[in-house]
């Protein structure tokens, strides 16, 4: 519904646009410069916010890096790189990115998933709303009640090692105690837990497509491999490109699963958990400071490689 | 020769999608079956899929809404929620429209400033919006995360920013021909207009507000500031491993997000579908 109505009036708007910059332009000279304040009481509220909340902290991020301050102290000193060389010389503060790796790959796997049952719905299937609610529901569910879920459903001889018995695997298994196993469980539940939103953001962007292609193609013969390979793939490709960088930047800053289901301990440790740990537990604001600096120069570095690997085309014309 | 290859891709087409189904639904429904549960049927070894022995026994329910306070988490998630939401609709609009209908010096800088905002994780810098929330005087208390979700929120002034793009700007410049001020012009043509957008802002921040439980338990720790998500937290100390009421606590926290979904299913996908393409 929102579709045709916004395209509608995008029509009525490329009408209006190549007039517009030639309108303003000759409007600007008779404009009094009380006039030209009035943008910026709009713009008041929403910069102050974004510079309260968005910018100081960054700032400040930056300079408690160079410092050793511990967070409560009225004062500190200046300390140079000394954080910055810590987090690069102590292998421990490193091991965190370990668990990264297993959510980088659970990524890989929600995203090949979510363009499968995309696809699959796309075309006539029976009950396909209903699977669809199924398959988008979990995104929307509060992370403490899936940390709680899954927990119980983890448990030694609980639901899962129940499942596996009826399929003849028996035995007993520490999902979330065991080191080798506790970031697969906990990638798991992340895959559970956010396939539907990619699901339901390709889903979106097959549909775009004109279903014209779709006849054309098949008037070809082209097979549903073929479909999907030469119609499909190429006209996700901005959204797949969008998603991927969310899975790098998402699997970087993972926090509230862990947190919940085993307090990051051990092997579940992130890097989210222990920069907040080393911050508010061990009152090292400097180095938790430098290590979200880090973390944050390769969020970004990532975004800006993502940017020159696929560049911005348009998912659906605004 | 091909009919059969089909029937039996379409045969495994629906076995895939119940095995997901069954992977989504299996979780949740050994939830609900604990919650129904006594914990004396819990303690004598009732397997996690065998049902309960009372289907309307909603003891743990009444114990997990009472001992949780449910109701003051509900109430405080409420006003967290009303909040938030209104602000960032008239926040995220004002800036679009400023951003859109005007020419200004340092628009440009304006833009880049709220386009950056959106590629920094707001966790990374969580350490030291802590100092800030803290030296405004808002730690512990209700104005905390309604500060964050309005102050961090750019993702609305870009689906605003989208559609005011395609008002025709005739609209407005036949409102000031008739001697419509600026904020008249905002207020009465704009802000009506943008009723989709609107929607598409209600659905995305109110989903991510009711779910968020970080900037809640960090800013709040407070027990009678508890929100759904924190409440729901604190279950894991007092009840321990009494599942019965922990699986309680966490059905009823879902019920509610099940039944908006089921109300407002296709408004749900679009608006996500345009929050996140921006």
């Amino acid at each position: 519904m929102t579709r045709t109505s916004s395209s509608l009036r995008r029509g009525a708007a490329e009408g209006d646009r190549p007039r517009d910059p030639a309108r303003r332009s000759r409007r600007r000279p008779r404009r009094p410069w009380s006039q030209s304040l009035t943008p910026w009481l709009f713009l008041l509220v929403p910069l102050a916010l974004l510079a309260t909340f968005s910018y100081v902290p960054i700032i400040n991020m930056v300079v408690y890096s160079f410092t050793d301050w511990d967070g409560v102290s009225p004062g500190y000193t200046f300390t140079g790189l000394e954080n910055y060389a810590e987090i690069l010389t102590r292998p421990e503060l490193f091991k965190v990115f370990v668990a990264s790796a297993y959510y980088l790959g659970a990524s890989v796997v929600q995203i090949v998933l979510a363009l499968y049952f995309a696809t699959v719905l796309s075309f006539s299937t029976r009950f396909r709303n209903l699977f669809k609610g199924i398959l988008f529901f979990p995104y929307l569910i509060n992370g403490v009640a899936i940390g709680f879920v899954f927990l119980y459903f983890f448990q030694e001889g609980g639901t899962f090692d129940t499942v596996l018995r009826l399929f003849g695997i028996g035995g007993e298994h520490l999902w979330l105690g065991d080191p080798d196993l506790v970031n697969f469980s906990l990638a798991g539940v992340s895959v559970w837990r956010y396939l539907g939103l990619n699901f339901v953001l390709f889903l979106g962007a097959i549909q775009s497509i004109a279903p014209e292609l779709y006849e054309a193609a098949e008037l070809d013969g082209a097979s549903r491999w073929q479909q999907f390979r030469f119609v499909i793939a190429p006209s996700l490709r901005p959204i797949i490109g969008l998603t991927a960088i969310l899975a790098i930047s998402g699997s970087l800053s993972v926090f509230e699963i862990p947190y919940i289901m085993t307090g990051g301990a051990g092997a579940s440790e992130t890097f989210v958990i222990q920069t907040i740990k080393l911050a508010f537990r061990f009152n090292k604001t400097g180095l938790a400071s430098a290590a979200a600096v880090v973390l944050l120069v390769i969020i970004l570095l990532v975004a800006w490689a993502q940017r020159r690997l696929v560049p911005e085309e348009r998912v659906t014309p605004s | 020769m091909t009919a059969v290859r089909a029937r039996v891709a379409s045969a495994l087409k629906y076995l895939s999608l119940i095995v997901a189904s069954v992977v989504v639904l299996l979780p949740l429904g050994v939830m609900l079956l604990t919650s129904l549960k006594t914990s004396g049927e819990l303690a004598t070894g009732s397997g996690p899929l065998t049902p309960p022995d009372d289907w309307l026994n909603l003891a743990n329910y009444v114990t997990a809404f009472d001992k949780g306070r449910m109701a003051q988490a509900a109430f405080n998630t409420f006003v967290i929620l009303v909040v938030s939401i209104a602000g960032t609709v008239f926040v995220g609009s004002a800036a679009a429209y400023a951003i859109d209908r005007f020419a200004f010096r340092l628009k440009k800088l304006v833009v880049a400033l709220f386009l950056f905002a959106t590629l920094v994780p707001s966790i990374t810098t969580q350490v030291t919006t802590f100092q800030v929330v803290d030296r405004l005087g808002l730690f512990n208390t209700r104005l905390a995360p309604i500060m964050l979700y309005l102050g961090t929120d750019i993702v609305a002034i870009y689906i605003f920013l989208q559609f005011i793009r395609s008002i025709p700007v005739s609209v407005d410049e036949a409102a000031r021909l008739d001697g419509a001020s600026s904020f008249a012009v905002y207020w009465r043509i704009i802000l009506p207009l943008l009723k989709p957008a609107i929607a598409t802002v209600v659905i995305v921040k109110g989903i991510a507000v009711y779910n968020d439980f970080y900037i809640p338990f960090l800013y709040m720790p407070d027990q009678d500031l508890g929100t759904i998500s924190t409440s729901l937290f604190r279950f894991k100390g007092p009840f321990g491993a009494h599942w019965e009421n922990i699986s309680a606590g966490a059905i009823l926290v879902i019920i509610p997000t099940l039944v908006v979904f089921l109300l407002l299913q296709r408004f749900i996908y679009n608006g996500l579908t345009r929050g996140a393409a921006k």
